[in-house]
């Protein structure tokens, strides 16, 4: 087919569609909203999963942790137990780490519950940039004998009533406690993982203050650390047997004893649930789709027979089947590109507006585009179809007779 | 120009020649038989009214002529081609290529300027952007409108609408301009008008073919058939 005949149809079109302004603008309209909340729906998606997994890797790359609960027989870890998992092959380091909740007492109020972490000095050589402001705990701090506390700008808000100095006394589980850091509210992956909007903020606290505060004298949590390029699949392995060894406990059993967790299969979960989501969501707004699409269909319709005896003219005068049909096919696939490429401007705004109320990374996503294009060329030809064959089918003799 | 003085047994200058023409209907179970048994040939050149009342199967003529439809038995050739075995896309070019047709109410395009109506047979025929300019411009002056190259239909009288169709006609060079009660819609002035546009693109050496109720009309042409219900006989007139 030669290009000027396709070029001759793309030039009918747009005058066509500029007879009919507010028709065209209708029925594109219907596209408009399909595409762009196609694109709308995805991109905020993927920006909005795309920036909590990115925080997750940023936080927790490089950690396994490990929660042993234990057996009947065994309860939690001792230290030998500790130091024959830091003996396992790729193991740089581990911490334990040891959780409460409680409430605080500051200035005669007691708060709501707060979560106290009990965090060691490996903790802290692996997570050096933890801390606002303030310092960490010295060495003799970390003997248990001192208290002192690193508080999260949450607790800083719902128990200090905002007092943010350093120095500030609260109490905690009966013994006084002095800030000396204070990091910011969502640093640390265990606590973007408990988003307990009841919680009252976070306090850390040296390890040892912890286990004297808790009845359990068995480590219970264990941070791992490893290096970046390791191999986690066979560190996993390999923890597991050491694990196994320590509770006795067969491979059956284990689950009960232990559990291992890292963050990079919660990203893996979080990117397939983004998959799973962004499918779900462009499913239902590709039915805005169709409907455009039906709309197009609707106005194609009418356009052929509005133009009944244009066509039968086009006919006498030359026009081949062949190039009516490919003069409403393109008019339609012209409308849907128009309304897609208004959809992809628009889609990308509100995604952008989205991204900016959420707090989000915005990116174009260039996938999201293609399928906005894609799916509006396809809705222009499958609903174009059938009214450019019925006008290229029409008797010359009967469609000049019409009026 | 060369007038129609070819010797009656040449076939050289032959451009139409129908043979046994029938054209049946079926309604409603009935079988209508509309053109029976036409014979009819027109040569190059030829000025032909067919002449015959509504319902004569004039119209079912002209559509036959002009390869809108296909006879039911009888031979059709047209510049020596056999015509009726073609499918629709063929059916299309031969008309694009041979036929210019003028209608009783013009059928311009209302949205389209004079000078795009005048255009459209020759993109259909994929005649060139400058080459198609040409030959507009050529053919509005020759119908004497080429001041009025931009102007919509609904702008123009209907004797100059009426003009922009013969300009369309003629553009492609077709093999006949085959009109259909040219002057229907026109009152007595631009009727004639018309009609000496008509004479003087036969002058040129077009053949013309006008279909007609009115005998006034009819003896425009050089050369007058009657049909009278689906019987053609030819007219005593020979360039009348």
């Amino acid at each position: 087919m030669r290009i000027s005949v396709i070029g001759q149809s793309v030039k009918m079109a747009f005058s066509n569609i500029r007879n009919n302004k507010m028709r065209s603008f209708l029925t594109m309209l219907g596209i408009v909203i399909g595409v762009a909340s196609v694109i709308a729906l995805i991109t905020i998606v993927s920006s909005v999963t795309g920036s909590v997994v990115d925080q997750f890797e940023a936080l927790g790359a490089g950690t396994l942790t490990i929660t042993a609960q234990g057996t009947s027989v065994k309860h939690g870890l001792e230290d030998e137990d500790i130091e024959k998992l830091s003996q396992v092959e790729g193991v740089e380091a581990v911490a334990p780490t040891a959780s409460l909740s409680s409430t605080a007492v500051y200035d005669g109020t007691v708060s709501s519950v707060v979560q106290i972490e009990g965090r060691d000095a490996v903790y802290f050589q692996h997570n050096d940039d933890t801390i606002q402001s303030g310092r960490y705990f010295n060495a003799a701090e970390m003997s248990g004998e001192i208290n002192v506390a690193i508080v999260d700008t949450d607790f800083v808000t719902n128990v200090l009533n905002g007092n943010s100095s350093l120095g500030t006394t609260f109490i905690l589980n009966g013994y006084e406690y002095t800030v000396i850091g204070i990091k910011s509210a969502d640093s640390s992956v265990t606590s973007a993982l408990n988003t307990d909007s009841d919680s009252g903020g976070t306090v850390i606290i040296p390890y040892q203050n912890v286990l004297k505060m808790s009845v359990m004298k068995n480590v219970t949590s264990l941070e791992v650390y490893y290096a970046d390029d390791a191999d986690t699949t066979a560190l996993e392995d390999a923890l597991s047997a050491c694990l196994d060894e320590i509770f006795e406990v067969t491979d059956d059993t284990a689950d009960e004893a232990y559990s291992i967790s890292s963050v990079d299969s919660l990203v893996e979960t979080m990117t397939s649930t983004e998959t799973l989501l962004s499918a779900m969501l462009g499913g239902i707004a590709s039915i805005a789709l169709l409907v455009g699409g039906i709309g197009i269909m609707n106005m194609m319709l009418v356009s052929v027979s509005e133009r009944t005896r244009e066509i039968g003219l086009r006919k006498a005068l030359g026009a081949q089947p062949y190039r009516i049909q490919l003069q409403f096919l393109i008019e339609s696939i012209t409308l849907s590109l128009l309304g897609g490429l208004v959809g992809i401007i628009l889609g990308e705004l509100t995604a952008y507006a989205g991204t900016v109320v959420m707090g989000t990374t915005f990116s174009v996503s260039y996938g999201a585009i293609a399928l906005g294009a894609g799916f509006s060329a396809i809705v222009g030809i499958i609903f174009g179809w059938m009214p450019a064959k019925r006008a290229s089918a029409l008797n010359p003799i009967d469609a000049l007779r019409s009026e | 120009m060369r007038r129609q003085q070819a010797p009656a047994h040449s076939d050289s200058d032959v451009i139409l020649r129908m043979q046994d023409i029938c054209k049946d209907y079926h309604t409603g179970g009935e079988i209508q038989h509309v053109l029976k048994n036409i014979d009819l040939t027109v040569r190059k050149g030829e000025y032909l009214a067919v002449l015959g009342p509504s319902g004569s199967g004039k119209s079912t003529l002209m559509n036959i002529i002009g390869c809108l439809d296909v006879p039911t038995s009888g031979s059709y050739e047209l510049q020596g081609a056999e015509i009726g075995s073609q499918n629709e896309n063929e059916l299309s070019e031969i008309r694009g290529n041979e036929i210019g047709f003028i209608f009783q109410s013009y059928y311009l395009l209302q949205k389209q300027t004079a000078y795009q109506n005048v255009e459209l047979p020759l993109i259909y025929a994929n005649i060139p952007e400058r080459k198609r300019r040409e030959r507009v411009e050529h053919c509005l002056e020759e119908v004497g409108l080429a001041d009025k190259m931009g102007y919509f239909p609904n702008q123009l009288s209907g004797g100059q609408q009426q003009r922009v169709a013969i300009a369309r006609a003629v553009a492609n060079h077709p093999s006949i301009l085959l009109a259909d009660e040219p002057t229907g819609a026109l009152d007595q002035n631009t009727g004639v008008q018309v009609m000496n546009l008509f004479h003087t693109l036969n002058e040129e050496g077009n053949t013309i073919i006008m279909i007609t109720h009115d005998a006034k009309i009819a003896g425009h042409a050089k050369r007058i058939v009657k049909i009278l219900d689906g019987v053609i006989s030819e007219g005593a007139v020979e360039d009348a």
